[in-house]
């Protein structure tokens, strides 16, 4: 028998019930909860007269809607009365049903998917869903972690079961390492540019090689985050020393001779060595820059160094028309270059790019300088309290501060706003988050892709520039 | 859940390719704690010329004419015809309550989004993969002036054009049978409550700390 991947052992070790029809239950460990896509799940649980399988397999914290301001006010400080009410029903359903949730005042609130390894309710080896469709950011952690509809929370409140069916088997395998000053969110823009938006539709993705090996628990976590970009819905990194480090002393992680136990069941979380993928991606991670999002879908991509293409460039059926569109939509001319795109606003945040590392990439890069006076706004929105406190310690804030950039309070802001924190029409934002499609962060907002560190860079320069002709020089250097 | 029988619908084609949830559906109409109220609101961006927002009515906003499902001769739709890609993005389920408020159960496509695609079945609404040849014969019925009707009838797989031509399509027969008989997944899956039982006693002794944490 041919060996399996980590992606067909996290199945198999979940699998409730195989039906004749294709379809299976597969038994999920975690459901984390927010409150854009619970509220009508709980009222479907109501109306049935159902109570919730097991309580404590979920945890809760409001993000999409919450303020990142004057956050002392609480609910009450939130100005959008439909916003207000929809974080209050979570909190009122949380208390009903008896689920544990850090609400807006808690220090752990957070993006829930910041929130979640943070706390170590995420855990190696679990099935973790969410209604949210980048709950594929905690499969960093060797879980199988995916996305699910509003109907699927109720689904899984009331069985603790999901139904579905069996994905195909991806590999992105990197060779080499990422060069210096080239990010995972990087890898992750190239991997989308490459095998595009639909590429991984119908599979599951394991990152592998030697530059996923080499990253960070944070930086796998950015990488796994946008998989449901690339159209898979989860994405995933084998068990190594890295996740067992992170995992470690988190409050909710099994502590002492329970984590041992654990750890050892943890380290199988591989896949074995004769397993067979189904499709296989291979990358030159050594050959990466960094990559600046130009058009309304995360496959328009490029390198810093590059262009915006040509027309006569595009390949596909429709892609023509599509770059069109989007080329219209962003006020970009065809073949100019990305070094010439002007920044109005700076967004550093989401739960692709809000953890404490993600911060100190950018902090490094604006220390001692400040933000172009072109810029209209450059924000920084930490993904939880923690990291927030963190970063606070390290003195991150005024490097951001005297920079010229706001310090906010964690939650999703302007990756998705649905708060106030918003793009105007016509402008062009440099945002660490995932997804650039028209009206994302703003009706007629124009959003570029781009990590950290370049995101950064971008502020201080008012057009996007090569972080890596930054770093090293003048101020900034080093943290 | 309404059960799904056969019925005969106009098509409204919207030729875009990877037509996201973000558009069929825009954030600001997400806030809602209900699961109706999102029709008026679908493709919002692209429906109407002013930003809308959830406290204005259709009769308020301003009519963008050039939008597909504006032009009065695809006015009740219940078929939505689409390209590669539909229903990108996020997970928002809201997307196919806007789909089905406005009036269609049917959307066919060349291809889907996964979470799209299994939250069309959860509410009564019937997604279909067709081969790309035929879905560009569609679009040319469909954009022409007589437009194009067909039947749909999920019972035997099959769409029928005006000229009787037939068009066989797959569906997953779980899927199939909750749609035919209106059955909610939830009840379904109840069933096997003593399987999950048994899987629950087995995975707790196997991997402990999975239990009794986020208290
Ligand atoms: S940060 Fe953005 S992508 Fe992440 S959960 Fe919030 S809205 Fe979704």
């Amino acid at each position: 028998m041919a060996g399996r991947t980590l992606y067909d052992k996290l199945w198999d070790a979940h699998l409730v019930k195989q039906r004749d029809d294709g379809t299976a239950l597969i038994y999920i460990d975690r459901h984390l909860l927010h409150e854009v896509t619970s509220p009508q799940a709980f009222e479907g649980l109501r109306l049935a007269g159902r109570q919730p399988w097991r309580v404590d397999a979920n945890i809760a914290t409001p993000d999409h809607n919450v303020p990142t301001q004057k956050r002392a006010e609480g609910i009450a400080g939130i100005m959008d009365p439909i916003s207000r009410i929809q974080v209050q029903t979570l909190d009122d359903n949380c208390e009903a049903f008896g689920i544990l949730e850090f609400p807006i005042l808690d220090a752990r609130q957070g993006i829930v998917h910041v929130v979640g390894p943070e706390q170590g309710a995420t855990l190696p080896g679990m099935t973790v869903v969410c209604g949210d469709s980048h709950t594929s950011t905690h499969g960093a952690l060797a879980a199988l972690a995916h996305g699910i509809g509003t109907s699927e929370v109720e689904h899984v409140l009331a069985t603790q079961c999901l139904i579905q069916r069996k994905a195909k088997n991806m590999r992105i395998m990197t060779r080499g390492r990422l060069p210096e000053g080239v990010t995972a969110k990087d890898l992750a823009l190239a991997i989308i540019g490459r095998i595009g938006t639909a590429g991984g539709t119908g599979y599951t993705l394991e990152f592998a090689g030697e530059a996923v090996q080499a990253l960070s628990l944070e930086g796998r976590m950015t990488l796994c985050n946008m998989s449901i970009e690339a159209g898979a819905r989860a994405g995933m990194v084998a068990f190594d020393d890295t996740t067992a480090d992170y995992v470690r002393g988190r409050p909710y992680a099994p502590r002492g001779e329970m984590f041992e136990r654990a750890e050892a069941q943890w380290r199988g979380l591989v896949s074995d060595a004769d397993a067979i993928f189904d499709a296989e991606v291979v990358i030159d991670a050594s050959a990466l820059e960094p990559q600046v999002s130009w058009g309304t879908s995360p496959e328009m991509v490029a390198g810093i160094s590059g262009r915006v293409p040509e027309l006569s460039a595009a390949t596909r059926p429709g892609q023509r028309e599509g770059w069109e569109a989007a080329l219209r939509y962003m006020g970009l001319e065809p073949g100019m270059a990305i070094k010439d795109i002007g920044v109005d606003r700076i967004f550093i945040g989401s739960c692709t790019n809000s953890r404490i590392e993600d911060l100190r990439a950018a902090a490094a890069v604006v220390r001692g300088r400040r933000v172009a006076s072109s810029v209209l706004q450059a924000m920084v929105v930490p993904g939880s309290g923690p990291v927030k406190r963190q970063a606070e310690e390290e003195g991150l804030h005024e490097i951001f501060l005297a920079a010229g950039f706001e310090w906010r309070d964690p939650g999703c802001s302007m990756c998705l706003a649905m708060n106030a924190d918003r793009l105007g029409p016509g402008e062009h934002c440099a945002s660490t988050s995932n997804r650039n499609f028209e009206g994302r962060q703003g009706h007629g907002g124009r959003t570029h892709l781009v990590s950290p560190a370049m995101a950064a860079a971008a502020a201080v320069a008012g057009h996007f520039t090569d972080v890596r002709e930054m770093v090293g020089s003048g101020p900034g250097g080093a943290a | 859940m309404k059960a799904f029988e056969r019925f005969v619908g106009r098509v409204a084609p919207l030729n875009r390719a990877n037509v996201d949830t973000d558009q069929i559906i825009p954030k600001q109409f997400l806030k809602s704690i209900r699961r109706t109220g999102f029709g008026d609101n679908l493709f919002d961006g692209w429906r109407y010329l002013d930003e809308g927002d959830p406290s204005k009515t259709p009769n308020e906003r301003r009519i963008n004419p050039d939008f597909v499902l504006n032009s009065p001769r695809y006015q009740g739709a219940s078929i939505l015809l689409a390209q590669d890609n539909f229903g990108c993005g996020s997970s928002r389920e809201h997307a196919v309550w806007a789909l089905e408020e406005y009036g269609f159960r049917v959307v066919l496509a060349p291809s889907f989004a996964d979470i799209f695609f299994s939250n069309c079945f959860k509410n009564g609404v019937l997604p279909i993969v067709l081969d790309k040849d035929i879905v560009e014969e569609m679009f040319r019925f469909a954009e022409s002036e007589k437009g194009l009707e067909l039947t749909v009838d999920l019972a035997a797989q099959r769409l029928t054009l005006p000229s009787g031509e037939q068009v066989a399509f797959e569906v997953d027969g779980f899927r199939k049978h909750c749609l035919l008989e209106g059955l909610d997944d939830i009840g379904v899956t109840l069933k096997d409550a003593g399987a999950i039982s048994d899987f629950e006693i087995h995975h707790r002794a196997r991997s402990p700390w999975l239990f009794d944490t986020m208290r």
